[in-house]
Order: C-alpha cells, then structure tokens, then sequence
C-alpha cells in the first residue's frame, strides 16, 4: 500500500483550475520528485496534500487514510510535514525557537533529543542556535527550514523547491542532505524545477505540465527520456 | 509637590492606558486587525464588577474575577462570530466590522443597563483610607493609583515572559510572522487567534476595573475614549510590539496629565494625539517598532 495516493485530484485557485486531475503515489523509503515548470502546478499539489488548499476533488489518502476536510495542524499530527518554498522560516525568532516550532505537535519531553538530531545533521545551526533566524544565509535559511519539517519526525517530508535562490555550491549540499535523509530512511516528496538534481536523487519522478501528469517513471528513465531533456535539462 | 502629585497621577492614568494598549497589540500582532471593539470590553467589564459588587453585594475580588471572565468568554465570542468569518476578507472589511461591534456592545449597553451613570463604588481600600498621605498631606497617593501600576507591571512582565518562553506563547509568534508556515508546524492558528482575543478581553477587563475605580462614573460610553486613546498609545510604542504598548501608555498617560495641569484643560486631548502625529511622522513605525527586514 502506498504511504501517500493522490487520486485525480482538482485543485482551484478562484476560477482558475490549477490542478487538473493529477494521481501519484509515494511509496515508503522512496524519494519521488514532481518536476516541472513555473506555474506547472507542483506547489500546489503540495498545498493541497498539506491542506492548506482543498481539492474540489478527487481523493488524497495518507497511510489508507482519506485527508478529505483535515485542517493542516492535523495533517501535521498526522505525519506529514512540508518545508514551504521560500523557506518561511520565522525571521524574528531564534534558530532554537524556530525548531521547537517545528516540533509543536510532538511530546514535550522529544524536543530536546530533536533539537540533537538536527544539529548533528546540521552543525551550522548549532553555531547559531541563539542568532534571530532573519541574520543566517539564504543556505543556512534552508537548512533550518529542513531541520525544522523534521523536528515532527514525519513519516513523509515534503520538500517545495529546496534550492530555490542558492548557490551552486549550496544546491548541490542541500541535494547531499537529501541523498543522507533517504539513506537514512526517510520518505521524501520532492518538488524541484532543478529537473537535473532532482531526477538525479529519486527513486520515481513525475513531470507536471499546466496543472496534469505529463510523464511518470523512474529518475534514471525520466533523465533518459528525450521529453524531458528537451524540455527541462537543457538538450 | 503639585508636579510630583502629576507626575503620580500620570503615571497611574498611564498605566491604564497601557494594559488597554497591552490588548490591543497582541491581538494586532496576531490577527492583524484593529480591533475597534477593544475598549467597549473594557465598559462591559466594569459594568458587570459594578453589578456584583453594588447589586448582588459580591466580594469585591469575586467582581474583578466575574469581570474578567465574562470579558474572556465576550472577546472569544466576538471573535468566533464576527471576525473569524472574515479571515479570508479584505482588512477594510473586518475594520468596518470591528467598528460595527463597537456600536453594538455600545447599544447593547445603554438597553440593558440604562443611559444614566452609575457611580462606580470605590473598593480598593485599606481600613477607612482609600490611599495615603505623605509630607503632611501634601501629597497623597491613593491606592487604585498603586495596585494599577503594580498590575501593569506585572502584566507586562507576564505577557513578555509567556510570549517568549511558553510554547504557545512562541506558537502566537509565529502566527503572527507567518499563518501558513504557523499551520505547516502544526499549529492550530484558529484556536490561537481565539486565545489572544481571551487574553486582550481579560485584559480589557482588569483595566475596566482600574479606570473606573480611579474615575468613578460608568456609562455605555465610558470604554470608547479610552480604547481610542489606549489605540493611540500602542501606535505611538510601536504596534504590536509589548514594551511599546507599555511605554506608549505611560507616556500617552503622562503627556495627557501635563497638559491638563499646565497648559490646557480643553486642548489637552488635541495635544495628546498632536504629540502621536509627531512621533508618527519622524518614526513611523513608533517608539519601540520593528522595521521588520526580510531576506529573500
């Protein structure tokens, strides 16, 4: 059974239909990747799995479970956690206290032991852990966004274009990360216009255009298929 | 001796404004609205300690409680039915809103309790004496001028502390920076939005209490200048932030005084909302306002 199954799933934004009857599934341990480009529809998608938006329909299921009507904090209870793009840390509150946010639908005695893991995982944060998160990089920022989506030790972490606004060198650590979380077992939902990096870390991929699935399969399929190389590696 | 006897009366005025404004700003810091509403709370609470004290010859003490817990539950009502439906409404709209409340609380008032003024009994008292009198009478403090800036001490203390070190204080902040990244940790922002709402209206109430035993006369209108003024202040500390409204009250409180002892009897709320269009003017964001810096 799939973790997570989004059944023909409409998605609204006003009169404009945005989502426009999209299925996938993700599977337990796996990394899979929705690419696609500006507008395609992959943020939304995740909005509307984290119930930030609802679908007019369609079906999402999370462990067998239908979200249909749960408010976001629930989804969050749930398993579920997103790391919004633009990162959307809290700027004016410290390292430490932004990851005790991330941490809010967790037992109160499991956050110090949280807070551990994610400055093992990121030694920077730890450095600044009393620093305003306003005053970090734009690398730093997306590590503490990361950290903070685990801080709910979710079983699924969707992750909305993670290497929006960084460096080379820094997309290519945030995509290390990834590689490490999969490792270590963690299910991932990755959206990414970063096509090439993306499909280079998943397990499956799935290609959004205007708001449908256009193209499924593996990474290693997908960066093979003519389409997409045309379209999203550059030829 | 007369300066000092202002300087003690605007302080003690001060901080009435200042645990009003203390009300005002937290719900703004959270729900970003105004709620216009604020200081009709303020008159439904004194109303309702006037009632058990002097109508049903209730402990003072049990009054003050009743006060505030009517006003929690009033302020998470007005929330539930007026506002919440608008979340998703232009700001304009909730502001008309709030202002439509405003008349509301204010009508209901003046149909159930009547147009004539009722004399707020005066309750904080020691023995026979309602304060005390130092360098031979020159100069008297009363005690409603002490436990009301005792109180405003301590609120502010409490409302810096519970913001900054509780877990649903930080849950309100970041409600207040960012309601979708709030609810992506899990964060029920409704019921949080809910909750500030009963903190300002318990709030409302306790300075209810104050300013009426300070100033004894109780009307429908009796909440809706100072709310004004108490607005006035939590703008003039910088809005939204906690030390502002604190220090906006006081000074708004100690201005007000002065230049109703030395200058001006008539002008003086002129010159009170004059000083703020100043402030305004050379620091926009007030005393003690963020200019909020983002990093894209």
């Amino acid at each position: 059974m799939a973790l997570l199954k989004a059944d023909h799933i409409h998605v609204y934004y006003g009169s404009i239909h945005a989502v426009k009857g999209v299925s996938f599934e993700v599977n337990e341990g796996e990394v899979v990747t929705l690419i696609g480009a500006n507008g395609a529809g992959k943020s939304t998608v995740l909005n509307t799995v984290s119930g930030l938006l609802h679908p007019r329909s369609g079906s999402i299921e999370f462990e067998g479970k239908d979200l249909k009507g749960m408010p976001p904090h629930k989804i969050v209870e749930h398993g579920l956690a997103q790391c919004p793009e633009g990162r959307r840390i809290f700027l004016q509150m410290t390292v430490e206290d932004n990851l005790e946010m991330g941490a809010f639908t967790q037992p109160g005695s499991t956050i110090a032991g949280g807070i551990a893991d994610v400055y093992k995982r990121f030694p920077r944060l730890e450095e600044r852990r009393r620093q305003v998160a306003g005053t970090l990089s734009g690398g730093e920022q997306q590590m503490l966004a990361m950290g903070r989506a685990l801080m709910s030790r979710p079983k699924l972490l969707m992750l909305d274009e993670p290497s929006m606004g960084l460096a080379p060198i820094l997309v290519e650590q945030i995509f290390d990360i990834i590689r490490e979380l999969h490792k270590a077992g963690t299910t991932i939902l990755l959206v990414e216009q970063n096509a090439q990096a993306a499909l280079s870390v998943a397990d499956r991929a799935y290609v959004l255009e205007t708001g449908t699935v256009s193209l499924s399969g593996t990474g290693a399929e997908l960066m093979a298929s003519d389409k997409v190389r045309e379209a999203y590696l550059g030829g | 001796m007369s300066f000092l006897s202002n300087v003690i009366s605007g302080i003690s005025l001060g901080s009435i404004y200042a645990i009003i404004a203390l009300g005002y700003t937290m719900v703004y810091g959270i729900a970003k609205m105004l709620n216009f509403a604020h200081g009709d709370v303020i008159m439904v609470g004194a109303y309702v300690c006037f009632f058990a004290v002097s109508a049903y010859n209730l402990p003072p003490v049990i009054g003050v409680l009743l006060a505030v817990a009517l006003c929690t539950a009033l302020g998470m009502l007005i929330e539930r039915m007026a506002y919440k439906p608008l979340r998703q409404a232009p700001s304009l709209a909730v502001l008309i809103t709030a202002i439509g409340v405003s008349y509301f609380l204010q009508n209901a008032a003046l149909l159930w309790w009547g147009s004539d003024p009722k004399k707020f009994p005066a309750f904080i008292v020691v023995g026979e004496q309602n304060g005390v009198s130092l360098f031979g009478g020159q100069l008297r403090i009363t005690y409603v001028a002490i436990v009301t800036v005792v109180a405003c001490v301590a609120i502010m203390a409490g409302l810096i502390a519970f913001t900054g070190k509780t877990k649903m204080g930080k849950a309100m902040r970041a409600c207040s920076e960012d309601k979708g990244a709030a609810q992506l940790m899990g964060i029920n922002v409704n019921a949080t939005i809910s909750m500030t709402f009963a903190i300002g209206s318990a709030l409302a109430a306790i300075a209810g209490v104050l300013m009426c035993s300070a100033y004894d006369t109780l009307l429908p209108t009796t909440g809706s200048m100072p709310g004004i003024k108490a607005f006035t202040a939590a703008v003039f500390g910088g809005i939204g932030s906690i030390p502002g409204a604190f220090l906006g009250g006081l000074l708004l409180g100690v201005i007000q005084i002065f230049t109703q002892a030395y200058l001006s009897q008539e002008l003086a709320d002129a010159i009170v909302f004059a000083v703020l269009i100043v402030v305004l003017l050379v620091k926009p964001t007030g005393l003690l306002g963020k200019q909020i810096q983002e990093k894209v």
